[in-house]
């Protein structure tokens, strides 16, 4: 019989365990954030166009304000929905 | 000296001759305040919502140099009272939005290739560009995992 302590180490903890989330930009070094490019932009929002929140991108604070500044000026330019369906 | 972008849409029912005048009035108010760093003409595209019962513009972005903002005011109230302008954006880029600005023009940044080259990815990504090819990420990762996960399973059930 197998113990308790034993089955611990049995099966790999990590696997079906969450991923490790990162910020992006931080990562990569990018430092700013085009409101024109809106296909880059397009990553950061849900088929409705809205902005996904931090816990799902795993931006850091600092980029997620500007994330989510870069969205609004490209809706105000035309270049991405303000409302919609099926974005993606 | 400040670095500012005006990006300006265009009602595109106009002559091409009037499209090219508007813009260029524009351009010339803004050489009278600044000096201009580049304009780019990013043509005739698809609006993502109506304007003015208009379902596409043509965009103009001028990058300029300014010793401070002054000038900004009177060229946006002149837009506002323009018909011929749908829309119009006027930020100030900080050294970063600049020399993201400068490489653009240079070609060292990427469009977005999207989730076509799965295994050439990994590459690009490490080199720690400054942007483009870091988008499927997430995708990739999680199309790992069922995969493992399923390995696993069976292997539990016997031991235990």
């Amino acid at each position: 019989m197998a113990t308790r302590e034993v089955i611990k180490f049995l099966s790999n903890p990590k696997i079906g365990g969450k991923r490790d989330k990162y910020c992006r930009f931080r990562k990569f070094g990018i430092k700013h954030i085009d409101y024109k490019d809106a296909d880059f932009l397009e990553q950061f929002v849900n088929e409705q166009g809205k902005v996904l929140p931090r816990r799902i991108t795993g931006n850091s604070l600092k980029y997620q304000r500007r994330v989510s500044s870069a969205i609004k000026r490209a809706r105000h330019l035309a270049l991405m929905p303000y409302v919609t369906d099926l974005l993606k | 000296m400040r670095n500012y972008e005006v990006t300006f849409i265009v009602d595109p029912t106009l002559s091409s001759d009037e499209i090219k005048s508007a813009a260029k009035k524009y351009v010339d108010t803004i050489k009278g305040a600044g000096k201009i760093v580049h304009i780019d003409e990013l043509g005739l595209r698809q609006l993502a919502y109506p304007i003015k019962r208009r379902n596409t513009g043509i965009y103009y972005c001028v990058e300029f140099e300014a010793a401070n903002g002054e000038s900004i005011p009177d060229l946006e109230l002149a837009m506002t009272r323009d018909d011929a302008i749908l829309r119009f954006l006027s930020v100030r880029l900080d050294k970063h939005g600049v020399k993201y600005n400068e490489d653009k023009r240079a070609g060292k940044i990427g469009k977005i290739v999207k989730k076509k080259k799965k295994e050439e990815e990994p590459q690009h990504k490490r080199k720690g560009k400054p942007r483009g090819n870091n988008n499927n990420n997430k995708r990739k990762s999680s199309d790992n995992a069922p995969a493992k996960k399923a390995d696993a399973k069976p292997k539990e059930e016997v031991k235990a």
